[in-house]
C-alpha cells in the first residue's frame, strides 16, 4: 500500500516540485496557459449545456406523448378507434380532446384563445392548477391558462364571455410553455356540456387524441402499434411522437456543445505548446543535471519518469485551479449570456468540470512527453560535457 | 574472481571530428587491481578524460576490451552500462556537479534513489556517507551554493561513496579547491582507499602522484610510463 506519507516522501515527486519552483516565473506563466485552457474548455461545454437547459426547459415535459390526428381527408378520430388504442400495451392514459379556437372577452378586453373540452379527471393528467380548483363536470365553469389570465387580467369568479355564453372562472393553471399536445397556457377548459352549448354544430369524433406513455422509451413502439392497428387498410389516422422533437433538440445541442469546446480546446492547444517549450528549456538548462544523475546510477526510465512527473505536477496543480475557477467564470457566462445561473449547479457543469481537467493533466503529459524524451536519451557524457 | 577489477586490452578510442579523426586513445593496456590508488597524468588531450570515462561505463572503446569487475563492457547497451556503473563507480568530478537545488543529505541520497534503496535507509547510509567524507552534520541541509568548495566536494565525495562502490573514480578532485583543502580532500581519499575502495584519479598535478602506488602517464593516447 502506498501512503500519503510515501507519496510526500517520494524523491522523484520532490524533484519536480522543487524544478518547478526553480523558474517559478516561468512554471506560473505555463500554468496559466493550463489554467485558462481549462476554464475554456469547461466552461464552454456548461455554456453549451446550459444553453440546451433553457431551451428544453421551455417546453415542458412532452417527451412521454404521442399525438393523434385524423389523418388528412378524414373528420376526426372516432370513439371506435380509441377504443382500438386501448388494446396496445404500455400506454398510461389515452386522453380524447375536442377544441376550437375562439374569441374570449372580459370587461372590453378581448383575446383569442383554444376552447377545449377534455374529461376533467384526463385535464389534471395535462395541467396544473395554480389558483382556484377545477370545473365540476356539467357545470358552466371554465378553467384558464396563465397567459389568458394575464392579458384579460382575470380572477378567481369573473365571468368570460364566448360568444353569447358566459363562462364563470374557478381555476387557473400554472404557466407551462410551450407544448404540442394542447395550448395550455392560451386554453380555456370547460365541461362537455358547456362545450356543446358553445358549438352546437361541432362532430361527434375528436379532434385529436393524446396517448401517455408509461415509459419515456416505449412512445416509438406504441407509435408503430397505433399505425400498424388502425392504418391497416388505408391511412386513417396520423401519429406525432413528441419525443423527436426532444431528439433533435438534443442533437442541435450536442453539436453546439462540441463546436462551442472545440474552440476552448484551442486554448488548450497552445498551452500545451507552451508546457513543451517550458519543459524543452527546462532540458536544456540541466543538461548537465542530467548528465550527473545518469553518471550516478540513473536509468533512462528514471529521468523519463522525473520530467514526466514534473509535468504531471505542473498539469494537475494547473488544471484543478483552472477547475476552481470555471464556477466563477460559468457563472459570469450563464449571467450574461443565458440570464439563468441555476443550470450551473447540476451534475452536467460537474462532469464538464472534470473533463476540463482531465484534457488540462492530458495536455500538459503530452507537452511533456518529447521533453522527457530527449532528456532521458541524452548521452551522460555528452551532458557532463555541457556547458 | 580474480583481484584484477579494471582491465583494459589494446583499447582504441577514434572520434571523428568532422573530416579529422582524433585517435583520442591508441591502444592502452592496463590492469589495475582491487585495493590500487591510482593516478592518470598527462597533458590536455593526452585521452586520460577518455581514458577515466571508460572505466566509468560512460563512454565504449572504439575497439579493444575493457572489463570491469570480470564483466565486458565493450558490447553493453546504454541500461546495462548504466546497471554496472550504478553498482560499481563513485564519481568525483572536479566540478563537484552536485544538484543546485537538492540539500546536501539529498545530494548524496541520489544515486540511492535510482539503485531503489527504501527512504529510511537512505537517509541513514547518506548521513553515514557525510561522515565517511567528513561534512560536518550540521551542513547536512544546505544547498551546494551555501557550501564552501571543500564542503562541496567533500559532499560529492559522499555522494560518490553512497552505494558502496567498489571503485572511486575522481577528475581532478583538488582543481577547484586551494591547496590546503586541496590537500584535505587528496588525505581523506587516501583514507578512503587505505579502507579497501580502489581508487582512480586522473590529474594535471604531480604532487597528486605522490599519494599514489601507481602512476599512469599518457602521451598521445598511449602509455608512456607505468610505475608501480
Amino acid at each position: 500500500m502506498i501512503s500519503i506519507e510515501d507519496i510526500r516522501n517520494n524523491m522523484y515527486l520532490q524533484l519536480a516540485r522543487r524544478n518547478l519552483k526553480r523558474q517559478t516565473f516561468r512554471t506560473v506563466l505555463a500554468a496559466i496557459g493550463i489554467i485558462i485552457g481549462v476554464i475554456a474548455i469547461s466552461s464552454m461545454g456548461i455554456l453549451g449545456n446550459s444553453l440546451k437547459l433553457s431551451v428544453t426547459d421551455s417546453f415542458g415535459d412532452i417527451g412521454d406523448k404521442l399525438l393523434i390526428y385524423p389523418a388528412p381527408g378524414e373528420d376526426g378520430v372516432s370513439e371506435k378507434q380509441v377504443k382500438q388504442m386501448k388494446k396496445i400495451s404500455g400506454i398510461d392514459a389515452i386522453i380524447p380532446v375536442y377544441s376550437s379556437g375562439d374569441r374570449v372577452e372580459y370587461k372590453n378586453q378581448y383575446t383569442f384563445g383554444s376552447v377545449y373540452d377534455i374529461d376533467k379527471d384526463d385535464l389534471e393528467k395535462l395541467v396544473e392548477i395554480d389558483e382556484g380548483q377545477y370545473f365540476k363536470s356539467g357545470s358552466t365553469d371554465c378553467v384558464v391558462g396563465a397567459s389568458i389570465a394575464n392579458t384579460l387580467e382575470l380572477k378567481l369568479g369573473g365571468k368570460i364571455e364566448i360568444g353569447d355564453s358566459r363562462l364563470r372562472v374557478v381555476g387557473i393553471l400554472k404557466e407551462r410553455g410551450i407544448g404540442f399536445d394542447i395550448d395550455t397556457d392560451t386554453g380555456i377548459f370547460t365541461s362537455e356540456q358547456m362545450y356543446r352549448k358553445l358549438y352546437p354544430n361541432e362532430e361527434e369524433e375528436y379532434d385529436f387524441v393524446i396517448i401517455k406513455a408509461e415509459e419515456l422509451d416505449q412512445v416509438n413502439d406504441i407509435k408503430n402499434d397505433i399505425e400498424k392497428l388502425l392504418n391497416k387498410k388505408e391511412e386513417v389516422i396520423t401519429v406525432f411522437a413528441t419525443n423527436i422533437i426532444l431528439e433533435s433538440i438534443n442533437e442541435a445541442f450536442k453539436s453546439i456543445s462540441l463546436f462551442l469546446m472545440g474552440i476552448g480546446s484551442i486554448s488548450l492547444l497552445v498551452a500545451g505548446v507552451s508546457i513543451l517549450n517550458v519543459m524543452l528549456m527546462s532540458t536544456m538548462e540541466r543538461t548537465k543535471e542530467i548528465g550527473v544523475m545518469k553518471a550516478v546510477g540513473a536509468s533512462r526510465r528514471d529521468i523519463l519518469t522525473m520530467f514526466l512527473l514534473e509535468a504531471l505536477l505542473l498539469g494537475i496543480i494547473a488544471s484543478l485551479i483552472g477547475g476552481l475557477f470555471t464556477i466563477g467564470a460559468g457563472y459570469l457566462i450563464l449571467s450574461l449570456i443565458v440570464d439563468n445561473t441555476s443550470y450551473l449547479l447540476s451534475f452536467a457543469t460537474l462532469l464538464y468540470i472534470l473533463e476540463g481537467i482531465i484534457f488540462g493533466i492530458a495536455t500538459s503529459l503530452i507537452g511533456g512527453m518529447y521533453p522527457a524524451w530527449k532528456a532521458s536519451n541524452m548521452r551522460p557524457l555528452d551532458a557532463l560535457r555541457y556547458e | 574472481m580474480s583481484d584484477t577489477i579494471v582491465q583494459m586490452e589494446d583499447v582504441k578510442k577514434i572520434y571523428t571530428l568532422g573530416a579529422n579523426e582524433i585517435h583520442a586513445l591508441n591502444g592502452v593496456d592496463i590492469s589495475i587491481k582491487k585495493g590500487d590508488f591510482v593516478t592518470i597524468m598527462g597533458a590536455s588531450g593526452s585521452g586520460k578524460s577518455t581514458l577515466l570515462n571508460m572505466v566509468g561505463c560512460l563512454d565504449t572503446p572504439t575497439s579493444g576490451t575493457v572489463k570491469i569487475n570480470d564483466i565486458d563492457i565493450t558490447e553493453l547497451n546504454d541500461d546495462k552500462l548504466t546497471t554496472i556503473r550504478r553498482d560499481n563507480i563513485g564519481f568525483i568530478f572536479q566540478q563537484f556537479n552536485l544538484i543546485p537545488t537538492l540539500t546536501a543529505l539529498e545530494n548524496v541520497e541520489i544515486p540511492m534513489i535510482f539503485s531503489r534503496m527504501p527512504p529510511n535507509e537512505r537517509k541513514a547510509r547518506a548521513l553515514h556517507a557525510l561522515e565517511q567524507a567528513k561534512l560536518e552534520i550540521e551542513y547536512a541541509d544546505h544547498r551546494p551554493n551555501e557550501l564552501s568548495g571543500g564542503q562541496q566536494q567533500r559532499v560529492a565525495i559522499a555522494r560518490a561513496l553512497a552505494n558502496d562502490p567498489p571503485i572511486l573514480l575522481a577528475d581532478e578532485p583538488t582543481g577547484n579547491l586551494d591547496s590546503k583543502t586541496g590537500k584535505i580532500i587528496m588525505d581523506l581519499l587516501s583514507q578512503l582507499n587505505k579502507a579497501g575502495t580502489t581508487l582512480i584519479v586522473v590529474t594535471h598535478d604531480p604532487k597528486l602522484a605522490e599519494y599514489s602506488n601507481k602512476n599512469i602517464m599518457l602521451l598521445d593516447g598511449e602509455v608512456s610510463d607505468d610505475i608501480n
